[in-house]
């Protein structure tokens, strides 16, 4: 498992390839599954120029950390990754990347959705928008995702 | 009993400043008391708040050297 934040820009792709190469063992899983989020030029109406975003350092890897081993203790995971960029960036910049290896498609695809889903609900980051004509506002709540607040009814024990 | 407490985002902006410390005489401290000692106002039920790094309510209990986060709902992903 590995999870970290990062200030510079993040590449997803270059990110999993090398995560693969070096942690996963050579021919063992079936496949990644991977949950890209980018910044998108909207929100809630309004045209956005550029983002800023914080985060509370400590917390926040260690929230992350939990979930991915709850998600790998829940389904046959073999490992997991997820960075997630923070401070200043603008529209189409990769804002987070959660991979999951796996034997089989389907415990990757209810980890991957997990995790981002927990990260969407419960990790400590806060999105503080620009607009097109330079106002700046902190985004108040995420969009609605029926996905977070069933993500209990995911589990398989559940 | 000392505290350490720190604000993010607009309750960062709010409050005019990222951190503080607080003080108390007596030994039985909750987060809401901490909550009256640094604002007037009444705690909005949207805030969240952690102890430790732990999401927990404002009837938690604090102990000497605690330190104590209060935020708005999170926007990350």
């Amino acid at each position: 498992m590995k999870v970290f934040i990062t200030k510079d820009a993040l590449d997803p792709y270059k990110e999993i390839l090398d995560f693969e190469n070096t942690a996963l063992p050579a021919g063992k899983h079936g496949g990644v599954v991977s949950f890209v989020g980018t910044m998108r030029d909207f929100n809630d109406g309004q045209d956005v120029s550029a983002m800023d975003l914080d985060y509370y350092p400590g917390m926040t890897e260690h929230h992350i950390e939990r979930v991915c081993q709850e998600a790998i203790d829940e389904w046959d995971v073999m490992d997991t990754l997820v960075v997630h960029r923070v401070g200043k960036m603008v529209p189409t910049d990769p804002i987070v990347l959660v991979a999951v290896w796996s034997a089989h498609r389907k415990d990757g695809f209810d980890a991957c959705r997990y995790i981002i889903n927990y990260l969407k609900d419960s990790a400590p980051f806060w999105k503080c928008e620009v607009t097109t004509s330079g106002e700046k506002h902190w985004v108040e709540h995420n969009s609605e995702d029926p996905g977070v607040a069933a993500r209990k009814g995911l589990k398989k024990s559940a | 009993m000392d505290i350490k407490v720190r604000y993010f985002a607009s309750l960062r902006d709010r409050m005019g400043k990222g951190d503080e410390a607080v003080s108390f005489d007596q030994d039985t401290v909750t987060v809401a008391d901490l909550w009256s000692k640094v604002s007037s106002e009444s705690m909005p039920d949207s805030i969240l708040v952690a102890v430790n790094m732990e999401y927990t309510d404002s009837s938690h209990e604090l102990k000497n050297g605690d330190e104590v986060a209060f935020f708005p709902p999170v926007t990350g992903g």
